[in-house]
């Protein structure tokens, strides 16, 4: 009898392991059989590589998100990156241990704001500030790219600081004893030896940003046409779902749905690389 | 002895530490190791000062319009109630966590107590989450749209929400679960297996228990996920504004709510106090797991 019960537990435990290996391959399956077909219709090029998206005359070309969401994380790199690496080094390396018990808290916090409330400040704050600054309507790709740049700051933040914690000291010390200054031996001793895991840290602030949905649409504008400036108004792949999903039909849906595939092609890409980047770092 | 010992410590410290001055002129000799240090300084100022402002400016802008009338129990376009998307959150989280909680921790205890060393699955499961854990909110939406709004012809579901919501939040509890359960030493596994209970017992009686704090601080992170959800909500449990009559029915939590409300731009004041109720509903979880993480930490000196 007791036997049974172990037995019986012990494959409920392997049918629970297995639920995620489930989920991924449901998830693909549900997406490339209601999106391949559409790619399918529309013409690879003409999907990928169409210039127009215009659903009431079926001409679907989602190049324009594609570089939209590509501009957008670009951007939100450039705004976020070096904020959050040297954010990183100065918890590490800088700050005093009385300081950091309000530091680290807040970046808990930064990253736990849910994205609809960035979106919302950004809309109300970032977006009047672009249009005072060099105006328009102040939805544009920089207002996206700020609010974005601010978002993905926690996620880089948290794992640049523990790829520059795993250092060993003896790096640092070494660079000290030969007479350079502390914040020399930091940044030339100690920051290019954790470089892999900082590169691994801003790859999964690349996932963030190009797989953001609702902040970026409150403040991105969201034309779907091809970007052509800073301070034009953008779509990404994801906004595009979002607005149009309510009231898409036939083969604009499956348009839609395609998009999304494009769009988990590309984090199954960046998931790759940081999978094989954070081994590199733990070796 | 041990405080003659710390004595003489101190003052080894003390010999090291530059004072003032001393530190103006090194930076004199090399100007970079000021500006590096200045770069350092700005940056940490500007990441805090950010969050000071988001919070302070959603406060004082919000603050004023929390009125009793935000709090009514029904929805009308009048009161522009919080109150059903309020109660839908707390309906979403625990659905969510039904499903996705044990289902987590049970792969997790197989994982780390049942699989052996160099098992392809575990390496399987391992990628899977991963995956999981990497995919864009909206994606899980259009996921769970396609599987039970249409396949299922379910439409718009609370029911269907959390169960998108639950294999979003499963890699979280996944994860969080393994590093719990490792962390327990083996010494206890070994006493219980001395005693003579079997491997079902000793990880319900003696290794689960152990494990809760770190446990517990993974589903909490969940509920932070689950509460500030929209990509994922939005075609699968739908934007209705009241609470359904039972699982298989439309409504939207706190976070769609909001989305709605700023969306259809007449209500930026209630938008204002949404944030807050927000905002507070996650600076509360963070308070919660930070509790949680030191009492995990401090267990495992």
């Amino acid at each position: 009898m007791k036997n049974v019960k172990e037995q019986a537990m012990r494959i409920v435990f392997l049918v629970s392991a297995c639920a995620s290996v489930l989920a991924v391959a449901m998830i693909c399956l549900f997406l490339f059989a209601n999106g391949i077909p559409a790619i399918g219709k529309i013409g690879v090029f003409d999907f990928l590589l169409g210039e127009k998206w215009k659903p009431g005359n079926d001409i679907y070309g989602i190049l324009p998100m594609i570089l939209g969401s590509i501009y957008v994380t670009a951007g939100a790199i450039v705004v976020g990156v070096p904020i959050g690496i040297l954010t990183a080094v100065f918890m590490s390396k800088f700050c005093p241990k009385r300081i950091y018990k309000v530091v680290k808290p807040a970046i808990d916090l930064l990253a736990g704001i849910p994205s609809v409330v960035y979106g919302f400040f950004g809309m109300v704050v970032i977006v009047p500030a672009m249009s005072f600054l060099f105006g328009g309507s102040g939805k544009n790709i920089a207002t996206a790219s700020v609010l974005l740049g601010i978002m993905i700051l926690p996620t880089i933040i948290g794992v640049s600081e523990s790829a520059i914690n795993a250092v060993p000291s003896s790096y640092y010390e070494g660079a000290l004893a030969l007479g350079a200054s502390h914040e020399r031996s930091v940044f030339f001793a100690t920051l290019p030896a954790a470089r892999s895991g900082i590169l691994a840290g801003v790859i999964l602030g690349v996932g963030r940003a190009i797989g953001e949905t609702m902040a970026v649409i409150m403040v991105a504008g969201n034309q779907a046409r091809m970007p052509k400036g800073l301070f034009e108004g953008v779509r990404t792949m994801t906004a595009n779902i979002v607005l149009e999903m309510g009231y898409a039909t036939d083969l604009h849906r499956e348009a839609l749905i395609a998009t999304a595939v494009v769009l988990f092609v590309f984090i199954l890409m960046i998931n790759l690389s940081f999978s094989i980047l954070s081994r590199k770092a733990d070796a | 002895m041990e405080t003659i010992m710390e004595e003489k410590y101190m003052e080894v410290q003390a010999i090291n530490r530059q004072t003032w001055p001393q530190r103006l002129k090194s930076y004199k000799r090399s100007p970079l190791s000021l500006i590096l240090l200045v770069l350092v300084s700005l940056s940490a100022l500007l990441t805090v000062l950010t969050l000071l402002f988001l919070i302070a400016y959603i406060l004082v802008k919000g603050i004023p319009y929390l009125t009793p009338s935000l709090f009514a129990w029904e929805y009308n376009s009048e009161n522009v109630s919080l109150m059903p998307a309020l109660i839908n959150t707390v309906i979403m989280t625990a659905l969510s966590l039904l499903i996705a909680g044990p289902l987590g921790i049970f792969a997790a205890i197989y994982l780390v107590e049942y699989a052996r060393r160099g098992n392809k699955l575990v390496s399987l499961v391992r990628v899977t989450a991963e995956t999981l854990s990497g995919i864009p909110s909206i994606v899980y939406g259009l996921f769970g749209f396609l599987l039970f709004a249409v396949t299922f012809g379910w439409s718009y579901t609370i029911l269907g929400g959390a169960m998108t919501l639950a294999i979003m939040i499963l890699p979280l509890i996944m994860r969080t679960t393994e590093e719990a359960l490792k962390s327990v030493p083996d010494s206890y596994r070994e006493g219980s297996f001395g005693l003579g209970a079997g491997r079902l017992r000793t990880v319900f009686r003696i290794v689960l228990p152990s494990a809760v704090p770190g446990i517990l601080a993974g589903v909490i992170l969940a509920v932070g996920r689950i509460v500030g959800e929209t990509a994922a909500l939005m075609y699968t449990a739908g934007t209705v504004a009241g609470i359904p009559d039972n699982l298989f029915g439309s409504g939207r939590t706190l976070a769609v709510h909001m989305y709605v409300l700023t969306n259809e731009g007449l209500y930026t004041n209630q938008s204002y106090a949404t944030a807050v109720v927000l905002l507070a509903i996650v600076v509360c979880i963070n308070a919660v797991s930070g509790v949680i993480a030191k009492k995990v930490a401090g267990k495992n000196k």
